[in-house]
């Protein structure tokens, strides 16, 4: 909930010296059991298969930190079962030097393309090169790499957190068209992430010039319900006429219809809620009226995966950037769209 | 002989974290002239006052059980774990009752959650006072493995469940007051009760103090250890209820994390030595309210998301800062030769 820069650090100190050893080995340990694995899983993948044009593909996902995440991994599976590739999946369970051990055992089992999701931006130069030195093309899925070198992947496909916010800003300037002021507050994703800072700067560019919109407050609510929450009730208290809230994701903005409610105002109506994700809980509160427009954030992009893979394989040129095909969500079209959700 | 009481009130430690928390209450009021009002919204008290009462349950209890387990030595790092457990514990079993709204189901999974929690905190006790791991490595266990615990429990989801029985441990009102403070407030009282009005908070000290000499006098070392980090399990629980009440949602991922360190921070703050010990429990309120008083007014006052951790680092050093043994003695250096000045100065000269 609050978090004091202060105590981690010396709640990180203490505890470090002694258990870094530890740590270490234990990770050496995990990472040679998931290298085993996968290589048990080869040996037997290419005793059964074997056919002459089928394609192989390697996957190393970031882990399972979230529904988004759960449902991007589901989608990612079932998209190439369905196209018939088969797909070496490896979760990295957020670390890094798993992901790098997987993506290195996929170079060795001779994989047609790679694909990943990095856990963070650096450190990919030397085990991408060793891909391109082997002749197997990368692509991104969700988030990117930051190296100088952009032949090191073939293509990078996520989604546009810029245009994410664009497109709330866009709402915004529809639904107060016929307003003259209009006080906003902003709970912002974790800081320094990428999606709160694009979402953050979108969503300003969208309202630049129109003088009526003013961002009364801001601040991080870290991506969840309980910081959406307890910033939600302060800026209630300290700003007495609040027009719309835009918050960097449905759980901060559900935990916001809870101070809303709690200060006896109707979230939707006496102020307005834009959000983006659209995820199961959030698409349900903007069926209920709750929620005036939910950007989409999707985690659904195996079927495109799937084209690019294909392309990339056959040696076609693709897109160096391709956004993940997403859409935007008004009350009446969450209520059509809940039933068939996936996530 | 008010006076002499003033001057006690002065010299007492807890004197800077009291004036950290009149400062942050002033700093808002300046800001927002309405920020200590308080008015009655749909049959409760409203107001930014409530809502650090109400936010800052959870910290209060987790630093009452961190209290004592600090002045046996100890420290707990599991207890942001075990929120996360309770809390998904609790809603799973809300969740899959055929009547979420029955006040029995509720209890039921309430009390389920916290039986849980003693088995997980005697999992800290018997590391610590049977096998004599160390403290911080013991706890550390349960803080890494146990979110994997609330993972597994959760399915990797956040759970949604809604519950007006459950929605009033963490979010309701009793007697216009949050439920949540209140049970906080009796948690505190029994605790504050049970050992300073018997024997038990010696003991728990003497065990602080010295394990080996407390042993050789006929204290049961093991049992007091044992004990108090089964109460800070159970404490972390009531707060994982309060936490997933207050959402109406269990977070594996987010909920309680960090707020061991909140909560020893809120100790430290409080007085009580981490090398064991003393301790107050009046500290522990106090700096516990600082804490949620602290990061209500960093939303209040609109402090830039990106600067935000280093006011509250800010603070933070300060109130530790004043409250140093090096800094109190210069402190009364400083007073006492202000006062003996005029006294002194003449004689040296005469010496001189």
């Amino acid at each position: 909930m609050n978090r004091f820069a202060l105590t981690r650090g010396l709640g990180a100190a203490a505890p470090t010296g002694s258990r870094r050893g530890r740590v270490r080995s234990v990770i050496g340990l995990a990472a040679a059991g998931a290298v085993l694995f996968t290589m048990s899983g080869c040996a037997s993948s290419g005793g059964s298969g074997g056919g002459a044009d089928s394609l192989t593909v390697g996957f190393a996902q970031v882990g399972a930190e979230s529904a988004w995440r759960t449902a991007n991994t589901k989608d990612i599976q079932e998209s190439f079962k369905t196209a018939d590739i088969p797909l070496k999946f490896s979760d990295a369970q957020g670390k890094q030097e798993n992901q790098i051990k997987a993506i290195r055992s996929y170079i060795q089992q001779k994989v047609d393309v790679i694909a990943f999701s990095p856990v963070v931006e650096s450190g990919w130069d030397t085990v991408l090169n060793e891909a391109k030195d082997a002749d197997i093309p990368v692509v991104l899925t969700d988030r990117s790499v930051d190296s100088s070198d952009d032949s090191l992947y073939k293509s990078f496909l996520g989604s546009d957190f810029v245009a994410e916010g664009e497109k709330a800003g866009e709402w915004a300037k529809t639904e107060f068209a016929d307003a003259t002021a209009v006080n906003v507050v902003e709970l912002q994703g974790t800081t320094g992430a990428a999606p709160a800072n694009d979402r953050a700067k979108g969503f300003r560019t969208a309202i630049e010039g129109d003088s009526k919109f003013k961002i009364i407050a801001s601040q991080t609510g870290d991506f969840t319900r309980a910081g959406g929450k307890q910033v939600m009730e302060a800026f209630l208290k300290s700003n007495p006429k609040i027009d719309l809230l835009y918050a960097h994701n449905d759980d901060m903005g559900l935990g916001a219809i809870e101070a809303i409610e709690a200060a006896g105002l109707k979230p939707g109506v006496d102020i307005k809620i834009v959000t983006v994700d659209a995820v199961h809980d959030g698409m349900q509160a903007l069926a209920d009226g709750k929620i005036n427009f939910i950007v989409e954030c999707s985690p659904l992009l195996g079927g495109q995966l799937v084209d690019i893979v294909k392309k990339v394989a056959a040696g076609e040129t693709v897109d160096k950037r391709i956004v993940t095909e997403e859409t935007t969500f008004t009350q009446d079209q969450a209520k059509a769209a809940l039933p068939d959700r996936k996530y | 002989m008010i006076a002499a009481r003033l001057r006690d009130v002065f010299r007492s430690r807890l004197i800077w974290p009291v004036i950290a928390l009149v400062a942050l209450l002033v700093t808002n009021v300046i800001k927002s002239p309405g920020f200590l009002s308080i008015r009655v919204q749909d049959g409760h008290l409203f107001g930014s006052l409530i809502d650090i009462l109400r936010n800052g349950a959870p910290i209060v209890l987790v630093a009452l059980g961190m209290t004592l387990v600090i002045a046996t030595r100890g420290i707990d790092l599991s207890v942001g774990a075990v929120v996360a457990i309770s809390g998904a514990f609790a809603l799973s079993i809300v969740g899959d009752a055929p009547d979420p709204n029955d006040l029995g189901v509720v209890l039921g999974a309430a009390a389920a959650s916290i039986v849980f929690a003693i088995v997980l905190g005697s999992w800290n006790g018997l590391l610590v006072s049977v096998f004599g791991i160390q403290p911080i490595i013991a706890t550390l266990i349960l803080m890494t493995a146990g979110r994997g615990i609330a993972m597994l429990i959760t399915e990797g989801q956040i759970l949604t469940v809604s519950s007006a029985p459950y929605k009033v441990i963490g979010g309701g009102y009793w007697f216009a007051l949050p439920a949540s403070i209140i049970i906080a407030g009796v948690m505190f009282a029994l605790v504050a009760i049970l050992t300073r009005k018997t024997a038990l908070g010696m003991l728990i000290e003497s065990v602080g103090i010295n394990p080996e000499a407390s042993r050789l006098a006929g204290v049961s070392a093991r049992v007091i250890v044992w004990t108090v980090y089964t109460f800070s399990a159970v404490c972390a629980a009531i707060a994982g209820l309060m936490i997933s009440s207050n959402v109406t949602a269990a977070d594996a991922n987010s909920a309680g994390l960090w707020i061991e360190m909140d909560a020893i921070l809120a100790v430290v703050l409080g007085g009580t030595s981490l090398a064991g010990g003393r301790y107050s429990l009046t500290g522990t309120l106090i700096g516990a309210f600082v804490i949620q008083t602290l990061t209500t007014t960093v939303y209040s006052i609109g402090i830039a998301p990106e600067i935000t951790l280093v006011f509250k680092a800010l603070v933070v050093i300060a109130v530790c800062l004043l409250q140093s043994p090096v800094m109190n003695t210069r402190i009364t250096k400083m007073r006492m030769r202000r006062r003996r000045t005029p006294a002194v100065a003449p004689t040296r000269a005469t010496v001189s």
